[in-house]
């Protein structure tokens, strides 16, 4: 059949889908569409300025390269600290969006901020808790076995501790090295 | 105020943060009401987003109330009732004065590549998101909309992006009466798709996923037939053989990048970060679609390169069309469709989490444990 010009039969009628799905077909006509065109001008979106005032930078923020100026509206949740701070400055100021280099950084940065963290959170009244923070608590409420039975996923899923382990392993190789060089320090 | 914030790679807890400021004259800020997490939310937990902020507090669907305006705020007034669109955008750039609000140029400086977005790490833009008692929703006068008096606060969060990427990706598939429409990915996002595909006139919609919940809720809710992928040896042969050997007219992707079915590009992407995501659905929807057929990509992908079979998209003279959801654009349709009684979005909602017991919530959503298909955060619930 592929092999004519024929469309293969479907197994319902115009008539019996309308009876079996609500709404079936009240948006048949495919230029009647909201998305439809994809580009028009002309909508009213409520703005009443053609360029709307800038927000004030209070500390340097970072910007990707492949923008002319500091765009006029932006967030300001978390700003750069630390290590990962350096490394995404650095991110941002030296690589385009279109280098890789760009995203590896800003990946590799993520990391360190997650070690940085963890690591200053040991010295707050409120440590990283990794059982209470993975919310792994819950799986006995929740079917923990029923819930991943024929599923594709469970072979990685074991992953996923080591993913949250790992930097704690980390940050423990790093403390006991400190620790262990300042102890030699202090004896000789 | 309590929020949820982000600790590394599936870690999160619940924190007392500032309350979130006016910081430009068109800001107000929102006192949240129901908020969710989505399937987007899962790339940040994950730790596959670049420039996931330690601290940073998600969340993009929500609906709250108006607590405070800025001094330009013209359509809004402090007590009414919103919901606002998951998309940041300013309403005049170059993008906006064309429709494409989820590609505004004015609210991101971290990337081009990317509009602004709630809560979803700088590199959309910085800005806080909605899984908190406040968020500061910046061009108060473009975003928000205040809740029509008919419609429940549930249906409402859905409508700021599931429901409107969902129908959306079933408008960028060019459905014609009759055609075939595979939707890989039975998740909120892929079961709007199916079911709007009927609304756009589909002859067969056929949604595949390997969890048997969601594919229960592909039957019932979407009315689609349903393809568990683990039960097929090569699920793009099914596809062919169930299609009359010539393969879709239109498949959505409604997966992203954390897609499973192939353990080396999942592994690769969502584990390992080498690649910007695991495009096995993608691969399958390309192989899937007869030639010249349309490839509708709803699934979110990082902004690194991925392993994706474009040569047989080009072979094939397949029409690949994509974009994150400029939302606002679907709504008065959307609201026709659901007083109409064609679309019940909060049908979907599975689990409803008090804000404190957020961890809990997104383990159980990213494990997929208990049937979970939507969760729903609620602020104070708890
Ligand atoms: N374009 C947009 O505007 C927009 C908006 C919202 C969400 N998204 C994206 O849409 C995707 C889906 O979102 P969601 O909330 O439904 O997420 P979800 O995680 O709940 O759903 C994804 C589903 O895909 C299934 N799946 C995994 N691998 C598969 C495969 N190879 N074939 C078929 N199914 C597979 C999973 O089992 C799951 O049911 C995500 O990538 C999300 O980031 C995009
Ligand atoms: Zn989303
Ligand atoms: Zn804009």
């Amino acid at each position: 059949m592929p092999y004519t010009a024929d469309k293969p039969p479907l197994p319902e009628t115009p008539e019996q889908l309308r009876a079996r799905i609500p709404g079936w077909g009240a948006d048949l006509d495919p230029a009647d569409r909201p998305s439809s065109p994809r580009e028009v001008r002309g909508l009213k979106t409520g703005a009443h300025w053609d360029l709307p005032e800038q927000q004030e930078e209070h500390q340097p923020r970072e910007r990707s390269i492949e923008h002319a100026r500091l765009t006029p509206v932006f967030g300001t949740s978390v700003p750069l600290k630390g290590l990962s701070g350096v490394v995404r400055r650095y991110a941002y100021e030296r690589f385009s969006e279109a280098r890789a280099a760009h995203w590896l950084l800003l990946i590799a940065a993520d990391r360190v901020d997650a070690v940085e963290s963890h690591l200053a959170s040991l010295f707050t009244r409120r440590p990283d808790n990794p059982l209470t923070e993975t919310g792994v608590l819950a799986e006995p409420s929740y079917h923990p076995v029923r819930s991943r039975a024929g599923r594709v996923d469970v072979r990685h899923q074991i992953l996923d501790p080591v993913i949250v382990v790992g930097p704690w392993v980390l940050a423990g190789v790093v403390v006991y090295r400190r620790v262990r060089a300042m102890v030699r320090r202090a004896r000789t | 105020m309590r929020a949820m914030v982000y600790r590394g790679p599936y870690k999160i807890r619940v924190e007392e943060k500032d309350l979130p400021l006016i910081e430009h004259p068109n800001d107000a800020i929102v006192r949240v009401t129901t908020a969710a997490i989505c399937g987007s939310d899962l790339h940040l937990y994950h730790g596959l987003m670049p420039d996931t902020r330690v601290g940073s507090t998600f969340g993009h669907e929500f609906v709250g109330v108006v607590h405070e305006v800025g001094p330009s705020v013209r359509n809004l007034s402090v007590g009414d009732r919103v919901m606002v669109p998951f998309n940041i955008y300013c309403g005049t750039c170059y993008f906006c004065a064309r429709g494409l609000y989820s590609n505004c140029h004015n609210v991101n400086p971290n990337a081009t590549a990317v509009g602004g977005i709630y809560g979803y790490s700088h590199t959309t833009g910085g800005y806080d998101g909605a899984q908190a008692e406040y968020v500061r929703v910046p061009f108060a006068d473009v975003g928000p909309t205040i809740v029509p008096d008919w419609m429940d606060e549930e249906d409402a969060v859905l409508c700021t992006d599931a429901l409107a990427t969902g129908y959306f990706g079933a408008q960028l598939a060019d459905i014609a009466e009759g055609d075939v429409v595979v939707v890989f990915g039975a998740g909120p996002v892929g079961l709007f798709a199916a079911r709007s595909a009927w609304l756009m006139g589909a002859g067969r919609v056929i949604v595949v996923d390997h969890i048997e919940d969601r594919l229960e809720m592909a039957r019932s809710f979407a009315y689609a037939e349903t393809v568990n992928f683990t039960q097929h040896k090569d699920i793009v042969v099914e596809m062919k053989r169930t299609t009359g050997w010539l393969g879709a007219d239109r498949v959505i992707d409604a997966v992203g990048a954390e897609a499973d079915g192939h353990l080396l590009q999942h592994v690769t992407s969502a584990k390992l970060k080498l690649q910007g995501g695991s495009p096995v659905a993608l691969n399958w929807a390309i192989d899937s679609v007869r030639k010249g057929g349309t490839v509708s990509v709803m699934g979110a992908y990082g902004p690194i390169f991925s392993a994706v079979k474009f040569g047989d998209a080009m072979n094939k003279g397949l029409t690949l069309r994509m974009n994150q959801a400029p939302v606002k654009r679907q709504w008065p349709r959307l609201f026709e469709h659901m007083r109409n009684g064609y679309l019940t979005p909060s049908d979907i909602v599975t689990h409803r989490i008090p804000l404190e017991h957020i961890a809990e919530g997104y383990h159980i959503f990213s494990a997929k444990l208990d049937g979970c298909i939507k969760p729903l955060v609620v602020p104070g619930a708890a």
